[in-house]
């Protein structure tokens, strides 16, 4: 097979894949949880606040998702085609979040009534913890395995077995994860008696984080062994686990000193060592099939043709640093603790 | 059956309800860049006011185009799996460099376009809005040339077999520049621009017969009537440019758009007409030969008729596309006719004398919207049966895993949800229209008081 720097190009792709996925879930992952937070915050001001820290870049953000949902179609159509057409009922109700929370930002400050504003608000809550926990439920049941039978059709019973425990505490995970995540953000935004309130809600939320983290991690241990089998037949990989469980305690330490910046590039980075173990418990398979193991899709057999990668990888070869470049761009423009002004939300 | 007709019915409707807000995203971009590069060039704060005006217009079609966008790129994985299948290796491509290359220099500058004219210099605005408005131009590049493969695929070979086949790519400027690409993609652009500058001329236009804003209305008129003007004569040559595309590379369609049946023979054109599919027959206003003259400029050359196709290789709904593609081209002859008669009363220096010709550009606004989407319906419609051209067939192209119950779930919650959309769009669009392009709160703003003083003096 065709390789560059040794690496075969499947592979290269499931690099990017993941680099992509990971850049997603950072951004709109702080993006979620603040919205998560959103009911909590009582007083209209502190709302508009946290909207406006929102505002400029949940765009960008969500590019992101489409970016790698675009990278997923091109180079592994088959995963792509194959995980959304079984996971249909849970895809769908998460593009009606998504809808509705970008709706909510933009409809909310359009008129001043109280019960507009009020229905807004509880929209942009519900659908920011219902999105952060349904990319949960969809890692958990990917993690877990699918009822994928032949020609990559899914054979399983529909929505509600997506709704299995293991899928449910990794939804719980995610969505904790975010709203620590999404509150360090908001620190980062504001200043006076709503910063005092958000650490708090920071405290709260690594705290339940890490005791989903941990209900996660032995559950896997127990029932999902063909998760653990890389780490036993490699044990170099886990220095993983180890840098991220690092990491984890290092933003509650930075937290506690109130070092939020760097609090969030931690909180940062352990999102993306998660998205890692993942990928390694998961590599060389991207979708497991539940009913027998020959219908498992793994990154050769879901590849698009090596002509095709390599013209992608030269694509996001050249977009890859423009795309960083907007990105840092934007946050530049918009550094700094959150001011309301007339093109506020 | 059923699975596919409600998957289809799914893909239609949702994509036509994102295709109502891209189009004017792009073209309201480029008026507003016009509008900004004025402003930078003569410091007259009208047309400051003018862009930031826009801008809040746009922000509420961007915001709608985007999320209605996430859904299309899911949808072909949800319902059209096996298709997804088939051309991931060639498509994606496409779908991945749209995302890179357009997507995310649009929405990193958005954020600049909408939050920051006060925290940035003007001349970076400008480049924002500039940005913004390139990004949206190259989504369109992206997506067209995705769907122009389908329609005229080339650059690629077929791998393997059955359930198993697909297209691999072969060329990649091939697949970029396949033979339908440019036409289309040009078609799609001015189509942009029209709804833009449409837009702006129905709202200006609407203040100028209130009395309101009117040294500002007059000015924004003007500059969208020039754009108007120009993209409607241009939208007459990329359409011919198309059709005769069309003749070439899938003659069952052109065959269908002007319903002819005969399998070679002169054909007619049409101004208005009905098609019998059963009889085989087309009864209406017809110039005889005239399809034949546009295409080789001689009435009695033979043109490829439907007949010359086995049953199940033409399109089902022949009147339905012979409809949508002649209220195209009348909006298309119309929207000529009304620009080229105002630039006429500009010339003479009567424009805003005719209250009923503004009265007219009010409602027009609506005109490009609806060429937009007949174009896309009898584009589409006349590609079937095929879902990627003579390569695979609809039938084969849905979702096997996917029950027709889960389809009529999503379909109606998109229904409900896109309906709520659209009311929520209208009431906001029309109360930003009623505020007007002033913003009190800004003090670099003329304070409305002046306004007024200026609408009772000039009446
Ligand atoms: C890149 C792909 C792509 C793009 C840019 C478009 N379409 Fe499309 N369209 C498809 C890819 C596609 C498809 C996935 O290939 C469908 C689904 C079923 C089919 O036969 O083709 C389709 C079907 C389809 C149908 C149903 C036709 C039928 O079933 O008889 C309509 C009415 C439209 N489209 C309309 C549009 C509009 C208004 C568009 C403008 C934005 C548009 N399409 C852009
Ligand atoms: C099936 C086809 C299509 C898909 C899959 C698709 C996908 C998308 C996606 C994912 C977005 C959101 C991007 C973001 O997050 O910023 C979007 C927005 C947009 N799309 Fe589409 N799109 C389709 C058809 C089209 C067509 C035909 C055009 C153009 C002529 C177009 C032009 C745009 C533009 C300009 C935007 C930016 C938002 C706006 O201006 O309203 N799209 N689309
Ligand atoms: C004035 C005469 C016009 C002619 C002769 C014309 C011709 C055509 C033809 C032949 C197609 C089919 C192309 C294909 O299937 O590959 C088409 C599609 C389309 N038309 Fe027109 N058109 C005209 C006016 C307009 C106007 C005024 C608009 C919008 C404002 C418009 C918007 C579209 C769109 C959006 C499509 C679908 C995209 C595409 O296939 O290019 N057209 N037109």
């Amino acid at each position: 097979m065709d390789t560059f720097l040794s690496i075969d190009y499947p592979t290269w792709w499931f690099l990017v894949v993941g680099a992509l996925f990971s850049g997603y879930a950072i951004l709109d992952g702080f993006d979620f949880g603040a919205g998560a937070w959103h009911l909590f915050l009582k007083k209209e001001e502190s709302r508009r606040i946290a909207l406006n820290a929102v505002g400029p870049v949940w765009d960008g953000n969500e590019v992101w998702l489409v970016i790698g949902g675009g990278a997923l179609f091109a180079g592994f159509p088959v995963v792509y085609a194959t995980l959304f057409s079984s996971m249909y009922i849970p895809f769908m109700l998460f593009l009606l979040f998504i809808i509705f929370r970008a709706i909510s930002i933009e409809f909310r400050g359009k008129e001043e009534m109280l019960w507009w504003r009020k229905t807004w608000d509880i929209s942009y809550a519900v659908s920011s913890i219902m999105l952060a926990f349904l990319l949960g439920v969809v890692l958990g049941n990917v993690l877990q395995g699918i009822a994928i039978g032949e020609n990559y059709t899914y054979h399983g019973s529909g929505f509600f077995e997506f709704l299995n425990p293991y899928s449910l505490i990794v939804g719980f995970t995610t969505l904790f994860l975010f709203m620590a995540h999404g509150a360090i953000y908001l620190l980062l935004k504001t200043e006076g008696r709503l910063y005092t309130k958000l650490t708090f809600f920071v405290k709260r939320g690594m705290i339940l984080f890490m005791v989903f983290f941990g209900i996660t991690s032995i559950y896997t241990l127990l029932y999902i062994p063909h998760l653990s089998d890389d780490f036993k037949s490699n044990p170099a990989l886990f220095i993983f686990p180890l840098l991220t469980f690092l990491s984890i305690a290092n933003v509650s330490r930075l937290a506690h000193k109130r070092s939020f910046g760097w609090a969030f590039f931690f909180s940062s980075l352990s999102i993306s060592l998660l998205l890692s173990l993942v990928a390694i418990e998961l590599y060389p398979m991207m979708l497991v099939s539940t009913i027998d193991p020959a219908y498992s899709i793994d990154i050769y057999k879901a590849a698009s043709s090596t002509k095709s990668l390599k013209i992608m990888l030269t694509i996001a070869a050249i977009g890859g640093p423009l795309v960083l470049a907007y990105t840092l761009f934007v946050y530049k423009t918009f550094r700094g603790k959150v001011k309301l002004d007339e093109t506020s939300y | 059956m059923e699975t596919e007709i409600l998957a289809r019915l799914q893909f239609a409707f949702t994509i036509a309800f994102h295709y109502i807000y891209p189009p004017l995203s792009i073209g309201l971009g480029l008026v507003m860049v016009i509008f900004e590069s004025l402003y930078i060039r003569t410091k007259n704060p009208e047309y400051h006011t003018l862009a930031k005006f826009w801008t809040k217009i746009f922000a509420l079609t961007f915001g709608i185009g985007v999320v209605t966008g996430i859904v299309m790129e899911f949808e072909f994985g949800t319902n059209w799996a096996t298709y997804s299948r088939y051309v991931g290796d060639i498509f994606g491509s496409a779908l991945a460099a749209e995302g890179i290359f357009a997507f995310a220099l649009e929405s990193g500058f958005l954020g600049v376009l909408l939050f920051g004219w006060n925290r940035v210099k003007p001349w970076v605005h400008l480049v924002s809005t500039i940005g913004v408005f390139l990004g949206s131009m190259f989504s369109a590049v992206w997506i067209v040339v995705a769907n122009s493969w389908q329609q005229t695929p080339a650059g690629y070979h077929i791998v393997g077999e059955g359930f198993h086949a697909r297209a691999e790519i072969t060329d990649f400027w091939a697949m970029v520049f396949n033979p339908s690409s440019i036409d289309r993609l040009t078609h799609v652009w001015l189509g942009a621009f029209l709804s833009g500058s449409f837009l702006i001329l129905s709202i200006h236009a609407y203040y100028l017969l209130k009395g309101r804003y009117v040294e500002i209305s007059k000015k924004a008129f003007k500059i969208a009537l020039v754009v108007a003007t120009v993209f409607s004569l241009g939208q007459l040559f990329t359409g011919h440019h198309s059709a005769e595309g069309v003749a070439h590379n899938q003659p069952a369609k052109l065959a269908a758009m002007e319903g002819h049946f005969e399998a070679s023979g002169p054909a007619d054109m049409y101004l208005l007409g009905y098609v019998d599919k059963e009889n085989q027959t087309v009864s209406g206003i017809k110039i005889p030969g005239g399809l034949s003259f546009l295409l080789s400029y001689d009435f009695n050359t033979p043109v490829t008729g439907l007949n010359a196709f086995p049953e199940d290789e033409r399109p089902s709904q022949i009147n339905a596309v012979f409809q949508f593609y002649h209220l195209m081209i009348i909006i298309g002859m119309m929207l000529i006719g009304l620009t080229l008669y105002a630039s006429f009363l500009w010339a003479r220096g009567k424009l805003f004398e005719q209250r009923w010709l503004l009265k007219v550009f009010v409602f027009a606004a609506i005109l490009p919207q609806i060429a937009n989407q007949v174009g896309w319906f009898a584009a589409e419609m006349g590609r079937q049966p095929w879902v990627v051209y003579g390569l695979l067939r609809t039938s084969d192209a849905f979702s096997q895993a996917v029950s027709a119950n889960q389809i009529l779930f999503s379909l109606i919650l998109f229904a409900l949800v896109y309906l709520l959309l659209f009311v929520l769009f209208v009431y906001l669009l029309n109360k930003k229209i009623k505020h007007g392009p002033y913003d009190e709160s800004d003090e670099n703003d003329r304070p409305l008081t002046q306004e007024i003083t200026n609408v009772i003096t000039n009446n």
